[in-house]
């Protein structure tokens, strides 16, 4: 049964609570959980948007690249980058394709259809290869990077990757991409 | 796959929610996880998962939806249940915090336009997100259904941006990185984006449009004999409430309104009945939503006349379709293009 006094209690609470709702209504509130996160702890972190910001010091050439990529790459992506379409242990075709996008059989590679060389470092160093992500030297990601770009024809064998110039990096099919459309106008006619 | 043909009601099962992993599933010691906020803000800061339980929470329920969800049936009838063809599809009740409120607390820079999202799976899987969006309803969630989130499912946290597609709701949540500009990441470039005829690909095709599908019955069921059936499905749409769904029985030529078995919920399946007086002779059964928006599921030929149909590397995800469903004279039910 509600007595007197609990309601008053009711009441009383209420009262106490309105202020603190107009309190904080003008006043931005923090509640300060959590710790600050130090510039150590964050640097182990990267992600490499297309003007190159956050590239890691260092760099490679196609000559070092072939080497890492026979050492890591191959199982899953051929010899000659070809891919391989097995379920379960097939890597993606990484090179060919120009000029398939807009056929019956497109080719869907590295050189064909990515539109910037950051992801491309990006990418390995964050999750290749499949077996041991992340296990890559910043050198040997460079090295990798310009031996898929050279073998796809997109820089110079001799050209050397670096923070510099791996955001510089023309890829064939930068312009091939637009934003999303819908909802679809020709659904409404 | 969400076994959606033996699913009754609204809500997924946490168990029987559909499972797509870009680098297999990690295991993580709660009491060690730490998400970290920084670029484009005032004060980058680290939360626990004590941290982040402290904050006020919001529970909502939404579905989430795999853009690949049925890639197999554009050119023709391929899987045979609705398992196979709409199964990368569950509904959950999502708790946790509202990145807004995490968002005040490290304060946004004015510049700050997208977010990037970053998991602990061994892909180290990243998308970026519109802020746009992550202020709107983007929810940091460490509950599923009244209980952590699952393994598989991202425990102990997960991104939550209701009616985006199901890669974006980044699991196993470590980290994330305001920035001015999308990151371009390997998954928002070379992998879902959909590759028109024309050779132009579209980009940051977020939104998983209107969409249903009749689970009773649908593919492998045979009918006992003609009689009534009650027809049911479900209905979604990343746009927000469901409207309405209409069931045909002659493969489109006729509709009629479905009966919603509750109150549409903003980006939430529901679950639509239609009653049905099956007289013995073939039949194509088929749904159609509309949602809030008024946009209306289209048919396959009008998705494909828009697209293209290039094969598996071609515009494959987010097919929306209207699904068919051919009963023959003996009850079998069978997956058709119609």
């Amino acid at each position: 049964m509600f007595t007197r006094n609990a309601r008053m209690g009711a009441a009383c609470l209420f009262l106490a609570l309105v202020p603190l709702g107009a309190f904080a209504q003008t006043k931005a509130v923090r509640y300060g959980f959590g710790a600050p996160a130090t510039p150590g702890e964050l640097s182990k972190f990267f992600s490499i948007p297309p003007d190159g910001r956050g590239l890691p010091p260092g760099s490679g050439t196609a000559a070092k690249g072939a080497q890492v990529y026979a050492q890591s790459c191959t199982a899953c992506h051929g010899d000659q980058l070809q891919g391989n379409p097995q379920k379960g242990i097939g890597g993606d075709r990484l090179i060919g394709g120009r000029g398939t996008l807009a056929t019956k059989t497109p080719i869907k590679t590295v050189e064909s259809y990515w539109p910037f060389a950051t992801t491309l470092f990006d990418y390995i160093k964050r999750a290749m290869p499949f077996s041991a992500p992340g296990s890559l030297s910043d050198d040997d990601v460079y090295s990798v990077v310009a031996y898929i770009l050279s073998q796809a024809k997109i820089i110079q064998p001799t050209d050397t990757m670096n923070a510099t110039t791996l955001a510089r990096v023309a890829m064939p099919n930068r312009d091939g991409f637009e934003p999303d459309p819908r909802p679809e106008v020709q659904l409404y006619r | 796959m969400t076994p959606l043909d033996k699913m009754v009601g609204n809500l997924t099962a946490s168990g029987l929610h559909f499972e797509r992993h870009h680098g297999g599933i990690p295991t993580i010691d709660p009491s060690t996880h730490m998400l970290f906020v920084h670029g484009k803000v005032d004060a980058p800061r680290k939360f626990s998962m004590v941290d982040l339980k402290r904050f006020p929470s919001v529970t909502r329920k939404h579905f989430i939806e795999c853009s690949g969800n049925g890639l197999t049936e554009w050119n023709k009838p391929t899987l045979k249940t609705v398992q196979g063809t709409h199964g990368l599809l569950s509904t959950s009740e999502w708790t946790g915090v509202p990145f807004a409120t995490i968002a005040r607390e490290v304060g946004l820079h004015e510049d700050g336009a997208w977010v990037l999202a970053e998991g602990s799976d061994a892909a180290v899987m990243t998308r970026s997100i519109p802020l746009q969006k992550m202020l709107k309803d983007a929810i940091l969630a460490y509950g599923q259904n009244g209980e952590a989130i699952r393994p598989e499912q991202g425990y102990p946290l997960r991104l939550i941006l209701p009616g985006y597609e199901g890669n974006m709701h980044i699991k196993w949540l470590r980290r994330l990185e305001v920035g001015d500009q999308p990151f371009m990441t390997r998954e928002e470039t070379s992998k879902y984006t959909d590759l028109l005829a024309n050779g132009k690909a579209r980009q940051f095709t977020f939104e998983m449009e209107a969409k249903s599908v009749i689970t009773f019955p649908s593919g492998e069921m045979k009918l006992p004999g003609a009689g009534f059936y009650s027809i049911t499905g479900l209905a979604w749409s990343g746009r927000g409430r469901v409207q309405s769904v209409d069931v045909s029985t002659d493969a489109g030529k006729t509709w009629y309104p479905a009966h919603l078995e509750s109150v549409p919920e903003p980006i939430c399946t529901i679950r639509f009945s239609f009653p049905w007086a099956w007289d013995g002779t073939p039949a194509v059964l088929q749904s159609r939503c509309t949602d809030e928006t008024g946009y209306i599921q289209p048919t396959l030929a009008q998705l494909i006349a828009i697209r293209g149909s290039n094969g598996p590397f071609g515009s494959i995800y987010h097919l929306n379709a209207i699904q068919s469903w051919g009963v023959d004279a003996d009850g079998g039910v069978t997956n058709v293009h119609a």
